[in-house]
């Protein structure tokens, strides 16, 4: 009978937070600039030129195709031959936003699609200029409606994240993996590690829920 | 023999056929994913509390935590089980585990999404829950589930490449490998990406297509 053996693990428990507290960084600052990337998408993707439209849906398909370790290999190893050089943890803050932003974009389209016509027409006809009208009129009401499907893909980002331990970069799966490799006790480590996971995500969507309920007091219709 | 050989032809190939065991990977998990799917699936609708409750309970563990993490807890874990360290028996134990909660989840909801009556109207006809759900709800269901699996298959597929990590040898293992010996990682990775989108671009158009066509069909 295996003995599970926690003590080094807890012995070793600053570690684990503060590969928590860089996960959480890191997540979070790749969600506000892959956000921003997607409503630039979007905007892009529904302005109507069609060469742009083209490139916004290569870059899409072919980041929705691919798995994020290929992406983070390519960015991390690839890009050097181009000459761009990045360190680990900017090489893992670029591949989180270039993989938000192409699922990011989809989600936006969608809020920005379900903008009736006539909300736009009457925004112009009160003599709303054209970033009034894109401001107020349809980002707005487009980020309530898909507010859900944005969180939600926030915390797969933020599981999804774990992969960048594998590039070497810092964040809670590679606490994990230098703990694991300091005291041996791989089962115990990353069950404490699966667990500090699973209370994040359990915490952001509460943390979501709340942020829904406070911003979106106004009613949707009369 | 020089230490560093260029990236060829063979390289190519070696990469390209590396595919095999991805896709073989990414089979075995959606079979064993659906089995194990269906039984969430149906533990999830269950009138009783303590299967509904176990089934949302596994849901939210797999969808609440890295895959990368259940590839290592199985792979370590089955150590300690007494397994001897296989990287591919682990990575298809962890995807199937994963498949099963994802497709639990989309097919609970392609169940409920079947109207009330029909269940209703099968129970006041006398089936029992065997033949209702086998004869009246399921497909129904079945219907409904295409699309969304489809594009689960996807992102199973794109999964199938963290087992590298864990050293299971398929298509980005072996893009490592080829990268460590050619050192030429644009063109290796580029490659290994081109496979896996050659892979799941033609699933996601599929599940596209079929979502729209479904949606066409039950508009009102």
């Amino acid at each position: 009978m295996y003995n599970f053996n926690f003590e080094p693990v807890f012995a070793g428990f600053d570690q684990l937070l503060l590969g928590a507290w860089l996960t959480i960084q890191l997540s979070v600052a790749a969600m506000i600039i892959g956000l921003i990337v997607s409503i630039a998408c979007a905007a892009g993707k529904t302005s109507g030129i069609a060469p742009l439209r083209w490139i916004i849906d290569a870059y899409i398909e072919i980041i929705r195709n691919t798995p994020f370790l290929v992406q983070i290999f390519f960015i991390f190893f690839g890009l050097p031959s181009l000459g761009i050089f990045l360190t680990p943890n900017s090489a893992a803050l670029v591949a989180l936003v270039v993989n938000f932003g192409a699922y990011g974009t989809e989600i936006i389209r969608a809020g920005i699609e379900s903008i009736q016509k006539g909300q736009i027409e009457a925004g112009t006809a009160l003599g709303l200029s054209k970033l009034q009208v894109f401001r107020y009129i349809i980002m707005k009401p487009a980020l309530r409606t898909v507010y859900p499907s944005l969180t939600s893909q926030f915390i797969y980002l933020m599981l999804t994240s774990s992969v960048v331990s594998a590039i070497s970069a810092d964040d809670l799966a590679a606490a994990g993996n230098n703990l694991q490799s300091q005291t041996f006790a791989s089962f115990e480590v990353y069950i404490v590690i699966t667990i500090m996971y699973l209370v994040m995500s359990v915490g952001f969507s509460t943390i979501f829920s709340a942020i829904e309920k406070a911003a979106f007091k106004y009613p949707l219709s009369r | 023999m020089p230490l560093i050989r260029p990236f060829g032809i063979n390289e190519f190939w070696i990469i390209v056929l590396a595919a095999q065991w991805t896709i073989a990977l990414s089979a075995i998990a959606f079979a064993g994913g659906g089995i194990g799917g269906l039984l969430i699936a149906l533990l999830r609708v269950s009138d009783a509390k303590w299967p509904r409750l176990i089934a949302t309970g596994f849901i939210r563990v797999f969808q609440g935590t890295p895959l990368l993490m259940q590839l290592f807890l199985v792979f370590f874990g089955m150590n300690i089980l007494g397994f001897a360290i296989n990287p591919w028996l682990a990575a298809t134990v962890a995807l199937t585990l994963h498949a099963s909660a994802f497709l639990g989840e989309i097919w609970r909801g392609c169940i409920e999404a079947v109207p009330p009556g029909q269940r209703e109207a099968a129970t006041a006809l006398g089936l029992r829950y065997y033949n209702r759900m086998r004869y009246i709800v399921l497909p129904q269901a079945l219907k409904i589930a295409v699309a969304p699996t489809v594009g689960f298959l996807v992102q199973l597929i794109k999964g199938t490449s963290l087992a590298a990590i864990i050293g299971f040898t398929e298509l980005t293992r072996q893009g490592q490998i080829i990268n460590n010996a050619t050192f030429s990682p644009f063109m290796v990775f580029g490659t290994v990406a081109a496979v896996y989108f050659v892979l799941c671009w033609p699933l996601s158009v599929l599940a596209r297509r079929m979502e729209l066509r479904f949606s066409r069909a039950t508009a009102r």
